[in-house]
């Protein structure tokens, strides 16, 4: 953590006799900051109120140096207890009263020591390893008999995320979905983030990669040479998508068509409704999509220039999909944890044109990641936007559009 | 009828320093502090009215003579004091066998948390101040809300030659509060003003505070205080108090006065 906290209590008369705006000023003063966690006011003025305070300072020394400026005015540091933990009862089970995680930096307390939870990700479990000391998110499915899984609430704490340093359009830490506001200037902060994380990339940052997750709508709508370029470019670091964006690539590429619909023309081709099925046993039928690309049978489009870059591909199945195309995940929890191996380093999501690969995505993602949601359906930004204190940005726009813009605002030039 | 607890000054001296007052030095001379005392004394039976309760003085405890630090009483309830400086702290059995001895409930509080009675905890019929920071813990005053079930509204005394609030802030039977307000930080002050309304607020001239002006008795109309403090008289009188200013010098060489050296026991 880059943040020292500490959970204080101030109890009595404290509202009257302004001993909580005394306090609270202080820690003001001195370089920290607060989250009133609590406050009951007493019903009568012979009744005392109650404060519940977390104090955070940005070194130990400096929360050490506010609490001890507090303590006269009766602020007390709350008791502290270890987390409790219980073994996993089976595999695939938690115990019960399993604590749920949020997306939010996570710490837990062991042998009186505040440690951070390794891997946050929203709605896992904790476990716990007592001789190293350390804890880690772990879903569901891959607990297994006799872990140790941290439940109930009490030596558990979450640390609300720190205002970002740039001033852009995730500074405000607020989820914003507009359908009406101007887009070019989220757009254009989008793309400063891009290229300061392509910098720290090249500079071998190990934190700055740049997450696609994107539907088909890509293809139809038009906004495929753009993101290729993007590729290309070294924009993008990793790709989540399921079969129909790689099928609909690779037809383009294969019969200028996708779904049947000649992309420069924009009508039905004869037989084209065929063509990403042909597509799809034409890969199938080589045997992966990088044999696909290597051996020249797809020459451009995205798949062929997550290939040549190296870009990480997670292909993710649904029951929907026709082939599949070699390389798509049919098991959705080993999609799941292929996603979620994929996840560190990521330092900014770009959630395009697809319901399905946004939410699992959204629901991978620490808070701290920005993340941009477009979709022409508002209801999928606001649904990401929901999941709270979050650095999501939504456009309510179509995919092509944007991510043309994008490109452009990078620097391609058609 | 008002009762105050006292103590006789038989070995009443300064032999040891824990506030701005005290120097082992400034020798007490000794028999101008008993008729110094009984001239107080005299002034409350007589011209006053209270009934005195005397504790016996104890060798070794010069300051059990400042009764007004031997805890606080409400009805038949007595909340014993923990003081802050071990060299009080010895006194606080005495007073707690005194309180015990004429029946009263007596509660007493954790060691850890300081409060020095009376000396920090006055107020009014309805609400209540304590002072904390120089010897009294803040957090001693919502254990006591609870006992007493009054509302106590904490005051920071930040000037430590106003080191127990009864130096500095003296409510008055009328509703009138004497006070001298740079004894308290901004807050403070703010507090004083929401809780006690204009025209209510007398303030106490810096000279005659150093005094201890506010280290003043109120029983009915009749109010007692040291000598030396004619602008707090006359705004006193101009109230239709009745003054009875005293010489008590000796005690200021302690850091007490005519409140320090009782204890309101109704």
């Amino acid at each position: 953590m880059t943040t020292a906290q500490e959970t204080i209590v101030l109890r009595g008369h404290i509202i009257d006799s302004l001993i909580l705006a005394k306090v609270l000023d202080l820690i003001l003063m001195m370089g920290g900051s607060f989250d009133l966690d609590q406050v009951e006011i007493g019903r009568t003025r012979e009744d005392p109120s109650h404060a519940r305070i977390i104090v955070r300072a940005p070194t130990l020394a400096t929360l050490n140096h506010i609490l001890r400026a507090i303590q006269p005015h009766g602020a007390v540091v709350e008791r502290e207890y270890d987390c409790v933990v219980q073994p996993a009862p089976a595999d695939g089970v938690f115990p019960d009263e399993f604590y749920s995680t949020t997306h939010l930096p996570t710490e837990v307390r062991l042998n009186d020591t505040w440690i951070d939870v390794q891997r946050v990700e929203m709605d896992l479990g904790i476990t716990v390893d007592l001789q190293r000391m350390t804890a880690r998110t772990v879903p569901m499915a891959d607990v297994r008999k006799g872990d140790l899984i941290v439940t109930g609430q009490a030596g558990v704490r979450v640390v609300p995320m720190q205002r970002p340093r740039e001033r852009d359009v995730f500074a405000f830490m607020e989820s914003t979905v507009s359908a009406e506001r101007p887009h070019s200037h989220v757009i254009a902060d989008v793309a400063r983030r891009m290229r300061l994380l392509r910098d720290d990339r090249r500079a071998g940052s190990g934190q700055a990669k740049v997450l696609l997750a994107g539907g088909p709508a890509i293809i139809h709508a038009g906004g495929r040479d753009a993101l290729t370029w993007l590729v290309e470019e070294g924009f993008i670091h990793v790709l989540f998508c399921g079969n129909a964006l790689a099928a609909h690539d690779m037809e383009a590429d294969l019969y200028g068509t996708s779904l049947g619909y000649a992309l420069t023309v924009g009508h039905a081709v004869p037989h084209g409704h065929a063509h990403h099925l042909r597509t799809i046993n034409r890969i199938r039928a080589i045997g992966s999509i990088r044999n696909a690309v290597e051996s020249g049978v797809i020459k451009r489009g995205i798949m062929a220039a997550c290939i040549r870059a190296g870009v990480h591909v997670v292909m993710a199945g649904t029951i929907r999909d026709d082939g599949p195309l070699p390389g798509v995940i049919t098991d959705s929890m080993q999609a799941q944890a292929a996603m979620r191996e994929a996840i560190p380093g990521v330092g900014l999501a770009l959630l395009v044109a697809s319901t399905l690969h946004a939410v699992a995505t959204g629901n991978l993602l620490p808070a701290a990641v920005p993340t941009v949601c477009v979709d022409i359906n508002a209801s999928v930004p606001t649904k990401l936007a929901d999941r709270g204190s979050f650095q999501a940005v939504g456009l309510v726009m179509d995919a092509a559009s944007f991510l043309n813009e994008l490109a452009r605002q990078l620097g391609r030039s058609l | 009828m008002s009762r105050l607890l006292v103590c006789p000054p038989d070995y009443f001296d300064i032999e040891y320093e824990i506030n701005p007052w005290m120097r082992r030095s400034n020798t007490v001379d000794h028999v101008s502090a008993v008729t110094q005392w009984h001239g107080l004394m005299h002034v409350l039976e007589r011209e006053v009215g209270a009934v005195l309760e005397r504790m016996r003085p104890v060798p070794g405890l010069p300051d059990l003579v400042f009764t007004a630090n031997a805890g606080v009483v409400v009805g038949r309830r007595a909340v014993v004091s923990r003081f802050r400086y071990p060299e009080r702290q010895r006194e606080e059995a005495y007073f707690e066998d005194w309180f015990r001895s004429v029946g009263y409930d007596v509660v007493t509080l954790e060691p850890e948390f300081f409060f020095e009675g009376a000396g920090d905890l006055l107020g009014f019929s309805d609400c209540w101040f304590g002072g904390y920071r120089q010897r009294s813990d803040i957090r001693v005053f919502p254990l006591l809300s609870d006992v007493f079930t009054r509302e106590i509204i904490p005051l920071e005394l930040v000037d430590g030659r106003f080191y127990h609030l009864d130096t500095c802030f003296c409510p008055l039977s009328g509703g009138e509060l004497l006070y001298f307000p740079a004894a308290f930080d901004t807050d403070g002050q703010e507090v004083i003003m929401e809780r006690v309304p204009d025209g209510s607020r007398l303030v106490v001239p810096e000279n005659e505070a150093l005094r201890f002006a506010c280290n003043a008795v109120c029983v009915g109309k009749h109010v007692v205080l040291p000598a030396g403090c004619p602008e707090t008289e006359r705004q006193l009188q101009s109230r239709g108090y009745l003054i009875h200013s005293l010489p008590l010098d000796e005690f200021m060489k302690s850091g007490g006065s005519a409140k320090c050296l009782t204890l309101a026991l109704d």
